[in-house]
């Protein structure tokens, strides 16, 4: 696996905290001079992968080399990187000067030469004549200008930013993606930038790695990852999208909302059940006419500014979110028409929930941290292993929780444009997935029902 | 009315908070023996407290008490800060269990610590003396050190010190060169603190003193006392102890309220 190519090789990286998994089997490699961006939300392990890349937090498993060498187990102030920390982390007793040349000093350079490149990394960050200043008078834009500056002196390989912009107002935030973008092409060094700002990621990025649940999703250029989403959990992460079951009836033939579209995707097999993601943006709307390829009323119309973002409702009660520099009235009827090269097809992570079990006699099983009531089964003894199969739509959430067989909390909430397929996990991990028409939160605490009826057991 | 009957109540009250330290002022710019006659102004107390001879004995227990608490604040200043910086860093419920223990003896009463140091210095065989004095003063000094101390590392941001390291520090030059310099106003203040604890305590000392000899202002005081009225030269001894204590919390207050000002200058 040796490649001059990447500066940055992570291999297989776990890390647990306590129970919690918050890296499960990361593997991710950078390129010389790439602006690389870790996306996902709060809690996806993105920022203990930059702390472990920076040494701050040890991996349980796996191997980190940076420009070909391995330093798994080198201390952080023997790694060749530099950080940029969300809330600045200046030493609030020095001067900006001190600051920036903290690490020089350090490393014993010569003052004169300090003098210098202290000045050039000012000059860099937009803040000459700063120097003597004291960093607790600065304002917030200005002191992470001097984080940056204290970090790039050093001229690390590799440079990791850990949020910077989270804490500034969004104008200032945009200023400053622009000046990142800039510093990274004059520098011409690495960057690992973590956000779960989506569009600042397809901002500044030359390659997006999304994150969730401790595991990649998807590694690809922002327009790939826009364009091209690899799962549901990207495509609606990443901008706005329709999501919707469909079958894949034939090469470059969908069904979806009970009809047949056009489309460019092949080599899904026949038959098969897909994820379709839509942009809102790539549905055209017009009054009804016999030109559309689907018909609607119109739900709600917002203004955003540069467009009108719409809800139309299809007669086979499906909702569709279209964006489009028309308005259209609520109420009124109208036609869409999709282009096939704006229907993007994706295979589905799954079909069912598949769980592991054991029986406990002919019509017990355990499964899922408790004990459920199955149908009677005559060959399969207590305490064999079983697989469990159960439909998505064959879960029942209850309000309360003493009336479910084990208990759960939402954790993703995907509208599929007329119900919702909701990720549970229960209290011990596991991760059951729900079609439902009903309302829940995120993090709502819910009762987890399964019929006998609907359980398909299989021995291993 | 109301609001003349609330300013009467506050000075009534600090009238009475002030009037015994304030007499004893008064009463140590007169030369009568006992406490109480005026027979005119004079600073004859304040001269005579400081020329020595009669009052050697006087004169060499405040030396002590100064000594003592020197000593003792230096050294529970250091040992303080150390356990401030491990407890800071321990997981939330340890921390919690941590600084339980440590609020513990401050809570707990001076005569209880004194009784159960001298029992442990007896069953131990330690001669007491000045080294006791200093273990016992170091004892109940640390635990404010630790306070004042971690207040300071919880309001520092928890990412410079990974910043130091991050920079090319080692674990010793990132505790040296930015942890301490962070928590030094907190030292400063466990300082002072421990400092008028130590020269303020009688009823640790008066267990841990021995019979040596040794005497402390609060020890000296107290013998001086039961022999039989007290020697007037205390009257501006307490005067300027007073005074001295005053001077150091508002050195404290000033600092705090800066800190305070500047932390609100960042945000």
């Amino acid at each position: 696996m040796k490649n001059s190519n990447y500066i940055i090789e992570l291999s297989n990286l776990s890390k647990s905290f306590g129970d919690k998994k918050v890296l499960d089997d990361v593997s991710l490699y950078i390129k010389k001079g790439e602006f690389v961006t870790i996306l996902g939300p709060s809690g996806c392990g993105k920022t203990t992968l930059l702390r472990i890349l920076a040494g701050f937090s040890k991996a349980d498993e796996g191997e980190i080399h940076i420009a070909g060498e391995s330093i798994t187990d080198v201390p952080p102030h023997e790694r060749p990187v530099n950080t940029v920390f969300q809330r600045y982390a200046l030493f609030p007793h020095l001067n900006v000067f001190d600051n920036i040349a903290f690490g020089l000093k350090l490393k014993k350079v010569k003052q004169d030469e300090i003098d210098l490149r202290v000045r050039k990394a000012l000059k860099m960050v937009g803040m000459t004549d700063y120097e003597w200043r004291d960093v607790n008078s600065l304002s917030g834009g200005q002191q992470q200008r001097v984080a940056i500056a204290r970090a790039i002196v050093n001229r690390p390989q590799v440079l990791l930013l850990d949020e910077p912009l989270a804490a500034l107002d969004l104008k200032m935030r945009k200023d400053m993606q622009m000046e990142l973008k800039d510093m990274h092409k004059t520098l011409g060094i690495t960057f690992v930038y973590v956000t779960h700002d989506q569009e600042e990621a397809l901002t500044l990025s030359d390659t997006i790695v999304v994150m969730s649940e401790g595991r990649v999703q998807q590694i690809g250029t922002p327009t790939d990852i826009y364009n091209e989403p690899s799962n549901s959990f990207v495509a609606d992460f990443i901008g706005e999208s329709n999501i919707l079951n469909g079958t894949m009836i034939r090469d470059k033939v969908v069904k979806f909302m009970n009809r047949e579209f056009d489309c460019v995707d092949v080599g899904f097999g026949e038959q098969i059940p897909v994820d379709v993601v839509i942009r809102p943006e790539d549905v055209y709307i017009m009054a009804k006419s016999d030109s559309g390829m689907f018909d609607g009323v119109v739900q709600s119309c917002i203004f955003k500014g540069v467009h009108y973002e719409m809800t139309v409702l299809t007669p086979d009660g499906y909702e569709i979110m279209i964006q489009d520099y028309n308005a259209f009235e609520v109420g009124q009827e109208v036609s869409m028409i999709v282009k096939p090269s704006d229907i993007h097809v994706m295979q589905k992570e799954r079909i069912c929930n598949t769980f592991e079990g054991v029986m406990s006699d002919a019509t017990h099983i355990k499964m899922l941290g408790s004990e459920f009531l199955c149908n009677e089964q005559k060959d399969i003894v207590g305490g064999e292993k079983v697989i469990v199969e159960v439909n998505f739509d064959k879960i029942d959430l209850l309000d309360n929780k003493e009336d479910g067989q084990t208990v759960g909390d939402v954790r993703f909430i995907l509208y599929k444009g007329d119900h919702y397929h909701l990720t549970v996990r229960t209290e011990e991990g596991d991760n059951l997935y729900v079609d439902t028409h009903d309302v829940w939160d995120d993090r709502d605490i819910v009762g987890i029902r399964i019929m006998p009826e609907d359980m398909r057991i299989t021995r291993v | 009315m109301k609001r003349f009957f609330a300013q009467a109540y506050l000075w009534l009250l600090l009238a009475m908070l002030y009037a015994p330290i304030l007499i004893i002022a008064i009463f140590s710019f007169t030369e009568a023996k006992v406490l109480g006659n005026w027979t005119g102004f004079s600073t004859k107390l304040y001269t005579s407290l400081f020329s020595g001879g009669v009052h050697h004995s006087l004169l060499s227990a405040i030396e002590n008490t100064f000594i003592i608490a020197i000593i003792a604040a230096t050294l529970s200043t250091i040992l303080g800060s150390v356990a401030a910086i491990g407890i800071y860093n321990l997981r939330a419920h340890k921390k919690m269990v941590m600084n339980t223990l440590n609020n513990i003896p401050m809570l707990n009463p001076d005569i209880i610590t004194g009784i159960s140091l001298f029992l442990l210095f007896v069953s131990l065989g330690i001669t007491q003396g000045y080294t006791t004095v200093i273990l016992a003063h170091v004892t109940f000094c640390t635990p404010y050190v630790v306070l004042c101390v971690i207040t300071r590392l919880q309001q520092m941001n928890p990412n410079i010190y990974e910043a130091a390291l991050d920079l090319g520090a080692t674990p010793y030059q990132a505790l040296r060169k930015v942890i301490i310099p962070e928590i030094k106003p907190g030292m400063i203040s466990g300082f002072i603190l421990a400092f008028t604890l130590s020269i303020d305590d009688f009823a640790v000392t008066i267990f841990t003193i021995g019979t040596g000899g040794l005497e402390t202002l609060s020890t000296y005081i107290y013998a001086d006392a039961r022999k039989g009225g007290l020697t007037p030269e205390l009257r501006p001894l307490s005067t300027i102890i007073f005074v001295t204590v005053l001077v150091l919390l508002i050195i404290i207050n000033v600092r705090s309220a800066r800190a305070k000002k500047r932390k609100e200058a960042t945000l």
